[in-house]
């Protein structure tokens, strides 16, 4: 049997406000335990939550930036469990009345076309805290700095047809709420995270399989590992005579598999109800308006304005845009250069970013800085230097932090388009290579390639490519 | 000294023909004789108290200071307050000090007043007659065999008893102005968001709401006063202006409109209550007001909406004691689930453990729209009926509680009759109106004077209109300068 596989995205993207959602203590990661925590944070008895500005207008900017809808109203309710990370006994979460509501994210897939992603909701919530039990000889450590930082839940449509497509829909959000510099995007830091409602079903079958939640993924690939490994467990489980039951997964990325953590009938009553310390959130048309006219430009305009302007590929302009410090890279060496977009284009996303990569870099920690590389661009295009001999003068320029011209003068590099001087380098390669010559003019064309190298060896590869070609075939021919 | 209103003590403590530790000493040694037989105070904080005093007479010596400058206080020991223990009379915060004072605490702190301590109450505020408190109960000054009311008890019994000239309490569904009833005291519940509820331990949010018991409208009005307004800490609370509550009691009774509730007048009202309710409208109308009858037909059902929001939101609300950051943590816990369940089932009395299941029930899965959900429609039609009542007439009036004071353990086996004890009073909780409660009078039961209170209820933010009246009242009347046999 064919199976079409539909998965569905919770992420959870920390936003980027300087203090907690309800209370006044800063949200720095990588501080003492409990050091940011203060008695709102506790749970302390008579304390009250105050809402977080900040938090609502970064909600609003993630909203108008995916087309959603803004509710004029929406409302905090309190979700109640125990867990001792968990202060006051429940979590305050948007969940009836989200700020969010009807969204939608156009993804690229790797084939080259285009799908739109529905966007259910976003609302706002708060985290909890840390629960440590390694080092406490038995008992476990809470650490409260985390909890009450704000959180944006995004929750996607069902729409989702294979681990790829996620991943393609997770780095689109993770992308665009950097872009709107809601989120910090760090995932090592369990800023940006995600939960995969994954099912299976016949293709052609209308209603969905049921599904099983694979919770706290923190990396690309560990999504597309848990749900490519979901995905045919459910079809072996299947086909096996077995049931899919609905459940609460975990992913173990040291095994590469999923785990059973929860049965739906083990689910908490989380007993929803509004938070009456909090009034419903209204949300004016000049607050919308602001935040509208403050929105920078997104990377689907960005990347349609590179296709338009620059002459860009679609899938350039994906690549170039996936980060708005990226684009913003491209976009100075374009503009050092004055044009030549393809060229700029090329060598961001080869050398450059192939050097970030190896060394573990951002792009604004570059040792290659955009006018410098422009500096570098601007001598192949005057024919100063080939491409070979830049992508050398660029290595030196990463290592030494030197420039394009420096590095070019000092070690001689400045191609030759002094057609005397490649004439005697070829005159010297025709001479000490008599057998060959004699080859070559008697029908093995072949050769060619022989003297072409020759000659490039003689010039320590500094001739005109094109030049060179042309004087060769000329004295060949005698 | 100890029977004058807050009034008076202000007046003489300006005129400097006492002194703040002079006045402060004498309520102690009233406290330290008196107030173990009624078991008033959790905790007396004489040591404060002096400090408090001893900084109020400097400054009334230089001339500063304001009205309530040097006037002694208690706090319900549902606020928290700094560096004290505050315990909400449960053995779950038996040990618990809290590390900041309650806005409320702030408030009448910077208006210079002296705090003698924090009284006793019904755990968490869960209860009609103070008999929850797992410090034991509180007795009524005018009859040590009964209840003084509930959940304000502690702050009833100290102010009837004159062991403190005012007090404050928070009224959740009546909690306020039931103890003031029952203690022959003026007590009022604002309109919610008037008062901060930040730093009160909460018991139902969207019904909490902290007042005043004093022996006058005049003295209620001086502490509202300085109790009031806008604090960012609470999100509910309402950035509107505070009235000059004192300037505002010389309002004249002539004019008022008077709606007179006839659901209140039904089978559960004690007739020898309804009587005393009746002579006091008529003392109203005979000065000017014009009485008619007004029927709010959703409010007999507020007792079981109300026995629905407040468990609801209670259940949620004491989830946060748990053992593991402050108060009780039972001995030894084998793991996670017995620290939570010892812990709990140690530090809670049953009334509250009563209200936490019910809460539980109500917000579960499959009964939250039959329960919490048409509970919060009621709530809609009972604010409606207020509301429309309010387009006919200025205040609504009629008893603030069925009967007189009860027996010590009389209700405590039957929950139910406990609970119907606030028919009167929840009505303006789940409305958010403000309420007021001022003596009318006596019925006599076994040879004792048992007072009686008249409740009136306003439109919200009407606090300034149910101050004057009741002191335009109370310049007709003087119930509620009679103080109980043996504490004059």
């Amino acid at each position: 049997m064919e199976w079409e596989t539909v998965i569905g995205l919770e992420i959870h993207a920390q936003l980027a406000t300087r203090s907690k959602i309800f209370s006044a203590s800063a949200t720095a990661y990588g501080a003492a335990p409990n050091t940011q925590a203060n008695l709102v944070d506790l749970g302390y008895p008579g304390v009250l939550p105050v809402l977080n500005g900040e938090a609502v207008t970064m909600a609003v900017r993630f909203g108008l930036a995916t087309g959603a809808k803004i509710a004029r109203r929406s409302v905090f309710a309190r979700k109640n469990y125990f867990y001792p990370d968990l202060p006051k006994g429940y979590q305050i979460s948007q969940y009836e009345r989200p700020v969010v509501e009807d969204g939608t994210l156009e993804i690229l897939l790797e084939d080259g076309t285009r799908k739109i992603i529905g966007i259910t909701r976003a609302h706002l919530e708060e985290d909890a805290g840390k629960s440590l039990h390694e080092d406490f000889h038995g008992l476990s450590g809470i650490d409260l700095n985390r909890a009450g930082t704000p959180l944006l839940e995004i929750v996607s449509e069902p729409d989702l047809r294979s681990a790829k497509e996620a991943v393609a829909y997770m780095k689109k959000i993770h992308t665009l709420v950097r872009y709107l510099e809601i989120c910090d995007g760090n995932m090592q830091e369990g800023s940006f995270r995600c939960d995969a409602n994954v099912s299976v079903r016949p293709v052609g079958q209308a209603e969905f399989g049921t599904r099983a939640e694979i919770k706290n993924l923190n990396s690309f690939r560990f999504v597309e590992r848990a749900i490519n490994y979901e995905v045919e467990r459910q079809i072996d489980l299947i086909e096996g005579g077995g049931k899919v039951v609905q459940e609460t997964r975990l992913y173990d990325p040291d095994r590469g598999e999923t785990r059973s953590m929860r049965s739906k009938e083990e689910a908490n009553d989380y007993r929803y109800f509004p938070d009456p310390d909090l009034l419903p959130l209204a949300i004016g048309e000049e607050l919308i308006e602001s935040v509208r006219a403050a929105l920078p430009e997104l990377p689907d305009e960005k990347a349609a304005r590179f296709g338009r302007d620059h002459g860009l590929s679609a899938y350039d302009a994906g690549v170039l845009t996936a980060s708005r410090e990226l684009a913003g890279y491209y976009e100075s060496v374009v503009q050092g250069l004055g044009g030549n977009a393809k060229l700029a284009a090329n060598w961001v996303m080869g050398e450059l970013s192939g050097a970030l990569n190896r060394d573990g870099l951002d792009v604004a920690q570059s040792r290659v800085g955009a006018a410098a590389l422009a500096g570098l661009l601007a001598r192949i295009a005057d024919d100063t230097i080939s491409g070979k001999i830049a992508k050398e003068v660029f290595e030196a320029m990463w290592t030494e932090g030197r420039s394009a011209d420096e590095i070019i003068e000092a070690k001689g590099l400045k191609q030759i388009t002094d057609t005397s001087a490649i004439e005697r380098a070829i005159d010297e390669v025709m001479a000490t290579n008599p057998q060959q010559l004699a080859d070559y003019r008697a029908g093995k064309d072949k050769l060619f390639g022989f003297f072409v190298g020759q000659a490039m060896k003689a010039t320590q590869g500094k001739a005109n490519p094109a030049q060179l070609n042309e004087l060769l075939k000329r004295k060949l021919g005698g | 000294m100890h029977s004058l209103t807050v009034a008076e003590l202000a007046a003489g403590l300006r005129a400097r023909r006492f002194s703040s530790l002079e006045l402060t000493l004498h309520l102690l040694g009233r406290i330290e004789r008196l107030a173990p037989e009624l078991n008033a105070f959790i905790t007396v904080t004489a040591d404060r108290a002096l400090d408090d005093a001893r900084r109020a007479d400097e400054r009334l010596a230089k001339g500063e200071g304001g009205a309530l400058t040097g006037v002694p206080i208690a706090h319900k020991d549902i606020f928290c307050t700094d560096g004290i223990r505050t315990t909400c009379a449960s053995r779950m915060l038996s040990n618990f000090v809290a590390p900041y004072d309650a806005t409320v605490v702030q408030c009448w702190r910077a208006a210079g007043t002296v705090l003698l301590g924090k009284t006793n109450m019904d755990e968490f505020a869960m209860g009609s007659s103070n008999e929850t408190s797992h410090y034991g109960p509180v007795r009524n000054p005018w009859d040590p065999a009964r209840v003084p009311g509930g959940s304000s008890g502690g702050s009833a019994a100290a102010v009837a008893a004159c062991l403190a000239p005012a007090a404050s309490g928070t009224d959740t569904g009546g909690s306020i102005r039931q103890p003031a009833a029952l203690t022959n005291l003026t007590g009022i519940k604002p309109t919610y968001g008037r008062v901060s509820r930040y730093g009160m331990i909460a018991f139902a949010s969207s019904l909490d709401q902290a007042g005043v018991l004093t022996r006058s409208a005049e003295d209620a009005a001086l502490l509202l006063g300085a109790m009031a307004g806008f604090d960012p800490r609470d999100s509910t609370s309402v950035d509107a202006l505070v009235p000059d509550y004192v300037a505002e009691l010389a309002t004249p009774l002539a004019g008022l409109r008077v709606g007179v509730i006839r659901e209140f007048f039904d089978k559960g009202l004690e007739p020898g209550v309804g009587k005393l309710v009746q002579e006091a409208i008529e003392v109203l109308r005979a000065h000017g007001a014009t009485v008619r009858e007004v029927s709010l037909p959703a409010l007999p059902l507020s007792v079981p909406t109300y026995y629905v929001v407040a468990p609801a939101e209670c259940s949620s609300n004491l989830s946060r004691f748990d053992g593991v950051r402050f108060g009780h943590r039972c001995e030894s816990p084998r793991d996670l689930r017995d620290l939570y369940e010892r812990s709990r089932g140690e530090g809670f009395g049953d009334e509250v453990k009563r209200r936490i299941m019910t809460g539980t029930y109500v917000l579960s899965a499959g009964y939250y729209d039959a329960y919490y959900l048409k509970a919060q429609k009621v709530r809609q039609l009972i604010a409606a009926d207020f509301a429309r009542a309010f387009g006919e007439v200025d205040v609504v009036i009629g008893p603030t509680a069925p009967t007189p004071a009860f027996g010590l353990g009389a209700k405590t086996s039957d929950p139910i009759t406990m609970y119907l004890n606030d028919i009167y009073t929840i009505g303006a909780n789940l409305a958010g109106l403000p309420a007021i409660s001022i003596p009318c009078g006596f019925v006599s039961e076994d040879g004792r004077d048992l007072p009686v209170g008249l409740q009136l209820v306003g439109p919200h933010f009407s606090e300034s209109r149910l101050l004057s009246v009741s002191h335009q009242y109370q310049q007709l009347t003087d119930w509620h300068r009679r103080v109980p046999p043996g504490y004059e």
